[in-house]
């Protein structure tokens, strides 16, 4: 009877979790629990994450007076959070048309280089041609240019095309990423067997329909993980939309900068303003944020 | 040969080469053509509102280095930069080594962490603005409180820099953490056993363990964070209302110069381009000696420590330190 525990641990699902712990001991503790020392350490650091947008809640649910008289805001939020909001959404800068525009930004930009990039990454992983080597390199190496220079000619080319404050000339140069064939490469050259593909093949399907019915599923985890940061990516975007959109034509970010010139005689607004532009971020980052940090981790290990 | 066979044998042929091609054809158009044309439009007279004018050779050039302004925005990308990359990569290390333990409610924590990195950095330069403000901010109220002078954040030329790195500091250390976490979950257990057994304590293990086997991606995280660190615009750009770098320049980065000469006050393209290409080779210049000197201070006395205790320790003693470790060639979600 007694041993039935003893079993039960040291065999079946058990059994790895039980083995781990017994080195754990066995070495003098890699796997043993910390003390409260590092927790309160990451405590600090959780607090320096959270306190600025803490901060912001403060002074926007504030007003210009109480800014200026308690520099150190009180710890609770004051009354002015839903006035302030909106005071803002309803003043000069067109939040609404800011939070489209970079809903269709980033949803197309996302969607494309999830498209080119799973389909490049297919054509790398798997398929055998002359070339695919350096090409490779190319694409790898073409991550450390700082493509962000070219603007001038970029600006000029895009006015030239009629797509200056145009959400096309964000758009555009936003559609592939050389971080995001690099990633799917790496992903479907492990998740995807030459087995399935030479099954498709058998069977008489095509390159592209094999791609869809056997490349396209196997990649859907990290397709999803690339659509994520894509999304995150071109959503913050400040410096390339500042200078291709003007300001009754923005996207989020170039809302936040408006705010700053229209209302920074009063911080609780612009501070508002903030908060609401940050607020559906914060939302993606409750529903997504293991996805983030497992893609961020995933990303650093491989290669 | 049938037509079915024909365009079977067409379809393998040239499919792999088609399904590349997006990235390479739109490279060309929005990354390559441009980079290059920003030399032709550099040695020219060009305007906003004129289009393109006469060669006029390397005046652009000279014009560009003649005003101060633009070596003080040298000056300010670099300091901005050290005071950014540095700081961050020993903070990220640390917080990395932390993380590594084996704690409670792990995705919790590291989510935190992260947290910055999903507020823009526009945002991020909105709010720091408020809590480095001069009059009635929250740090200078606190420094008054512990009975301090208060400081200048936007009028001081090297402390609106401190802050303006830490802006910086507070979206990337959390993400940089992830990565060297990453990286330290693949160093293999033997050699902290190795470690342990030969007397090694926790720091001396960190010192001759995790860090020698974090080489390659120390030096990634260090170029990744030269190649965004160096086009700064963002944050000092809404460091104040006028996003000049305040009165004196102060913090004028060269990415902010540039577009003021562009598309602020002299509309001038063809200096804007000049500052481009300046900016573009100087990226490459640093990036080089970031790559050549982390190369070294990782290697200096490092990978030969870990193989010591190893060799000297216990029975895996016939392994070699880099097995099971994997460098890291990723992302540069910066650009």
């Amino acid at each position: 009877m007694s041993s039935i525990p003893v079993i039960a641990q040291s065999a079946g699902p058990g059994a790895a979790r039980w083995a781990a712990r017994r080195r754990g001991r066995a070495t003098g503790g890699a796997n043993r629990r910390p003390g409260w020392v590092t927790y309160a350490i990451l405590a600090v650091v959780l607090l320096i994450a959270v306190y600025p947008l803490y901060y912001t809640l403060q002074l926007a649910s504030s007003d210009a007076v109480s800014i200026a008289r308690n520099p150190i805001p009180g710890l609770a939020p004051e009354g002015n959070l839903f006035a302030n909001i909106a005071e803002v959404l309803g003043g000069r800068v067109p939040f609404g048309k800011a939070f489209v525009n970079s809903m269709i930004i980033s949803v197309s930009a996302a969607v494309s280089v999830v498209a080119f990039s799973t389909l490049a990454g297919f054509s790398f992983a798997k398929l055998r041609y002359r070339g695919r080597g350096p090409l490779l390199v190319f694409v790898i190496a073409t991550m450390a240019v700082p493509t962000q220079l070219g603007i001038v000619p970029m600006f000029i080319l895009f006015t030239e095309l009629g797509w200056a404050n145009n959400l096309i000339g964000v758009i555009v140069p936003a559609m592939v990423s050389a971080f995001g064939v690099f990633w799917m490469t790496q992903y479907l050259d492990q998740a995807l067997p030459y087995e399935l593909i030479e099954a498709a093949r058998v069977d008489g399907a095509s390159m592209i329909r094999t791609f869809w019915h056997v490349a396209l599923p196997a990649a859907r985890p990290a397709a999803a993980m690339l659509a994520l940061f894509t999304f995150v990516q071109h959503w913050v975007a400040f410096f390339w939309p500042f200078i291709i959109l003007t300001s009754n034509n923005p996207t989020l970010p170039m809302a936040v900068q408006l705010l700053q010139a229209n209302y920074f005689t009063d911080y609780s607004l612009v501070m508002a303003g903030v908060l609401v532009t940050t607020f559906p971020l914060l939302i993606l980052f409750v529903v997504a944020g293991r996805q983030l940090v497992s893609g961020i981790m995933a990303g650093a290990v491989k290669g | 040969m049938g037509f079915r066979q024909r365009m079977g044998r067409w379809d393998v042929k040239v499919s792999p080469y088609l399904y590349i091609s997006p990235f390479f054809i739109l490279f060309a158009v929005v990354g390559a053509f441009p980079l290059l044309y920003t030399a032709f439009v550099s040695v020219h007279e060009w305007n906003l509102l004129g289009g393109q004018g006469e060669f006029v050779g390397l005046t652009n050039y000279r014009d560009v280095f003649a005003q101060p302004t633009f070596l003080k925005a040298i000056g300010n990308t670099f300091s901005i930069f050290a005071l950014s990359s540095v700081p961050q990569v020993i903070a990220a290390l640390a917080l990395a080594a932390v993380l590594n333990a084996n704690l409670r409610a792990k995705t919790f924590w590291r989510m935190g962490v992260l947290l910055p990195f999903i507020v823009a950095p526009v945002a991020v330069g909105l709010i720091f603005g408020r809590l480095f403000a001069d009059d009635s901010g929250l740090v200078n109220a606190l420094l008054t409180q512990i009975g301090m002078e208060p400081l200048g954040w936007h009028s001081d030329r090297l402390t609106s820099h401190i802050a303006i790195a830490t802006m910086v500091n507070f979206r990337w250390t959390g993400y940089n953490t992830l990565i060297f976490l990453a990286a330290m979950q693949a160093v293999p257990q033997e050699l902290y056993e190795a470690a342990i057994i030969d007397g090694a304590g926790r720091l001396r293990q960190f010192f001759s363990v995790t860090v020698p086997q974090l080489r390659p991606t120390i030096i990634f995280v260090i170029i990744t964070a030269t190649i965004g660190g160096l086009q700064i615009f963002d944050e000092p750009r809404l460091f104040d209302d006028q996003g000049l770098g305040g009165p004196s320049r102060n913090w004028m980065t060269v990415a902010m110069y540039m577009y003021d000469v562009g598309w602020g006050n002299q509309k001038n393209f063809g200096r804007a381009a000049a500052i481009a290409w300046l900016l573009f080779l100087l990226i490459i210049v640093v990036a080089l000696v970031n790559f050549l000197v982390s190369r070294r201070i990782a290697t200096s006395d490092s990978p030969r420590g870990a193989a010591r205790l190893l060799a000297r320790g216990s029975g895996d003693a016939g392994r070699t330190p880099t097995a099971g470790a994997t460098g890291p060639t990723t992302s540069s979600k910066e650009t």
